[in-house]
């Protein structure tokens, strides 16, 4: 028997070839197709539907994706079947599928070609199992991270006699560690420490110096806040000199809580941070900006001045980190900026640490999918004697 | 959750004759509301039609997709509930296609108020043999759907959103309406067709106490001859039709037929 041209192209095509009824009864296929199903011409011809070449998950895969598909649109291309060869193996394929239509625009016949996709298929699950093994990872690393990034926080803020505090950490990323810390913590009888901080960089080397901050300052407190920053500022520039310069901002201080007026005495030295915000009772408001030192880590004899303020019933005192001000508003290059930041503080003015923390975690939240940096947060002050006070 | 987050949510459409009866259309495993393409322009001169999305499908909002919720095929009927709820429907009728049928039989159980007829199209109760049940499928074949769910994973995701060709004469089925359809995220997908394909409702059809039409096609491997005959026999009073139709889409492959029978269906009800 001769072929002719168009005949022998369409049965030695190095793809199966296949046409079937709209009912998916197969009117013709190749040969090439039916030697890869090993089965003979008339078993398959005029007997079978498509269907019935697909194992038995492509079979429902073909009724719940493919079908509907091919008849709401009149093709698809490239979805990933088997086919049941006829010894019981299968064999994985490409299949595309296209809607032949009569004279009249009538749907009449069905068009299907078959690629072979015994590699791709093993490569494709390669990269699956990859794909499997890279999220497991993933997970276990966020896991990992977590308990991370808890440890380098307070588990609780302690409970300080005639002072309220608040504090709120907001993670910029799942899978990285980021170098925000903070704490509060007691001296002595009458005194508390307090700091709030931000280490250059991220990740694990970042975390090392966020760790290695927080236990110098800790172990610092004795001294007033300008030594602590001064012995932290002397320990990263020592630890750091060589390749990987380390730095990082802080604010450390102390509270002194007066019982018989109430007030709260604040000493702090900053070494190059967002200056504390000041909000007073009566709505007034201030960056306490003046005496602002370097950045700790930097230079070897860096000195941070201190600075005195005294809280009375109703004021706050608001720290924060970089990543507020600097928080992305709707995703476009506009940053927030410290006057939203004391716009919005004035309005909590005489009301709790803990209202204006809640007010300022809804803003980083509301400020995007997630804010590109971390942000630390610490409120505090002594409560005030109106009703204006809704509680911590 | 308020109304209007639950119309987003299920991508909830309201089209056709605001004073006729209601009649809510559910998709099935596979695609999404765009598979009632073809019946809807049946409906719409006498009645109010409401289609919707699943979570995890078509264009539902898939930030609200929960695991544990779409593990059950209750948790589908939840959402078909808090619809009705948010649309105030009463006495509608609730069509659904393939495991949509098992979720209208809930949905009615939790909302009696809201649903007051059933069509099923393509109905099973369960997919596996169980003892002297016949479902068609054993547990295994029910694995190696899963695992081709697994192997479309790549290519399904990317490259399978289908660029439809625009409708001529239905201009609003345009390409935006319906690229996504289908191309369901692969891990949602998977849980649906987990509860899909292993759940068990045949002693909900017991309960099921409103007119029932259960549609099926002549040929149809996921839900053959026996199975109509089963879910016919266990809800009492049902009108089985069979259908001319090859496939377990019949209001595709079949839409004359399928639509001919909901509408003389839904002449019937009161």
């Amino acid at each position: 028997m001769t072929l002719d041209p168009f005949e022998a192209a369409y049965d030695g095509a190095p793809s199966g070839q296949l046409t079937t009824e709209l009912d998916g009864r197969i009117v013709l296929a190749n040969s090439t197709l039916l030697s890869w199903l090993g089965r003979p011409r008339d078993a398959v011809v005029g007997k079978l539907r498509f269907a019935d070449l697909l194992s038995i998950g492509g079979k429902l895969y073909h009724e719940t994706h493919f079908a509907p598909l091919l008849q709401l649109q009149g093709e698809v291309s490239g979805v990933a079947l088997e086919l049941r060869r006829s010894d019981g193996t299968r064999m994985p394929v490409l299949v595309s599928s296209a809607v032949q239509y009569d004279d009249s625009g009538v749907p009449a016949l069905i068009r299907t070609t078959v690629f072979d996709a015994q590699l791709r298929r093993a490569y494709e699950e390669e990269l699956l199992r990859e794909r499997r093994a890279a999220e497991a990872a993933r997970s276990r690393l966020q896991a990992a991270l977590a308990v991370l990034q808890q440890s380098l926080l307070p588990a609780t803020l302690p409970t300080v006699p005639g002072i309220a505090v608040a504090a709120a950490y907001h993670t910029a990323s799942i899978d990285d560690l980021g170098g925000d810390f903070y704490d509060v913590f007691a001296i002595d009888d009458e005194r508390w420490g307090f700091f709030l901080g931000d280490v250059s960089g991220k990740g694990p080397a970042a975390a090392a110096v966020t760790s290695l901050a927080r236990y110098s300052l800790r172990a610092a407190a004795l001294h007033d806040p300008a030594a602590a920053l001064s012995t932290l500022n002397a320990l990263l520039h020592e630890r750091y000199i060589d390749g990987d310069p380390r730095y990082c901002t802080a604010v450390f201080g102390t509270l002194r809580p007066d019982p018989a007026t109430g007030q709260v005495a604040v000493r702090f030295a900053s070494g190059g941070h967002p200056p504390p915000l000041l909000i007073r009772a009566d709505g007034s408001s201030e960056f306490l900006q003046s005496t602002d030192g370097t950045l700790i880590g930097i230079l070897p004899d860096s000195q941070f001045p201190l600075t005195d303020v005294t809280l009375t019933p109703g004021d706050l005192l608001l720290l924060y980190t970089d990543g507020l001000t600097e928080a992305r508003v709707g995703g476009r290059r506009e940053l927030y900026g410290p006057e939203a930041v004391q716009e919005l503080a004035a309005q909590y003015a005489g009301l709790s640490p803990a209202e204006l923390i809640r007010a300022l975690s809804e803003v980083l939240t509301s400020l995007g999918p997630r804010p590109t940096d971390d942000t630390a947060l610490l409120a505090f002050g002594p409560p005030g004697p109106s009703g204006r006070q809704r509680g911590a | 959750m308020a109304p209007v987050d639950i119309l987003q949510r299920n991508n909830v459409v309201v089209t056709g004759n605001p004073d006729g009866r209601t009649i809510v259309l559910a998709h099935g495993f596979g695609c999404d509301q765009n598979m009632w393409r073809l019946t809807v322009p049946a409906l719409v001169p006498e009645h109010r039609v409401v289609l919707f999305d699943y979570v995890g499908s078509g264009r539902s909002d898939l930030s609200a997709f929960d695991e544990a919720r779409y593990s059950s095929l209750d948790g589908y009927a939840d959402d078909v509930a808090e619809i009705c709820t948010a649309l105030d429907l009463t006495d509608a009728v609730f069509a659904g296609h393939s495991v949509s049928s098992m979720i209208g039989v809930l949905a009615a159980q939790k909302a009696p108020e809201r649903i007051s007829a059933l069509v099923m199209v393509g109905p099973s109760p369960r997919y596996i043999d169980d003892g002297d049940y016949f479902g068609g499928f054993s547990a295994d074949d029910i694995d190696e759907l899963l695992a081709s769910l697994e192997a479309n994973y790549l290519g399904w995701s990317t490259a399978m959103a289908p660029v439809i060709m625009g409708t001529p004469d239905q201009p609003e089925l345009g390409d935006e309406l319906t690229q996504s359809f289908c191309a369901t995220d692969p891990a949602m997908a998977r849980v649906f067709a987990r509860t899909t394909f292993l759940s068990d409702s045949r002693k909900d059809l017991l309960t099921v106490q409103v007119p029932t039409l259960i549609l099926e096609s002549a040929q149809d491997v996921i839900a053959p001859r026996q199975v109509g005959a089963y879910v016919h026999a266990a809800v009492a009073g049902s009108t089985l039709v069979t259908l001319d139709a090859t496939g377990h889409c019949p209001h595709l492959s079949a839409p004359e037929a399928t639509n001919q029978a909901i509408t003389a269906f839904l002449a019937t009800l009161s």
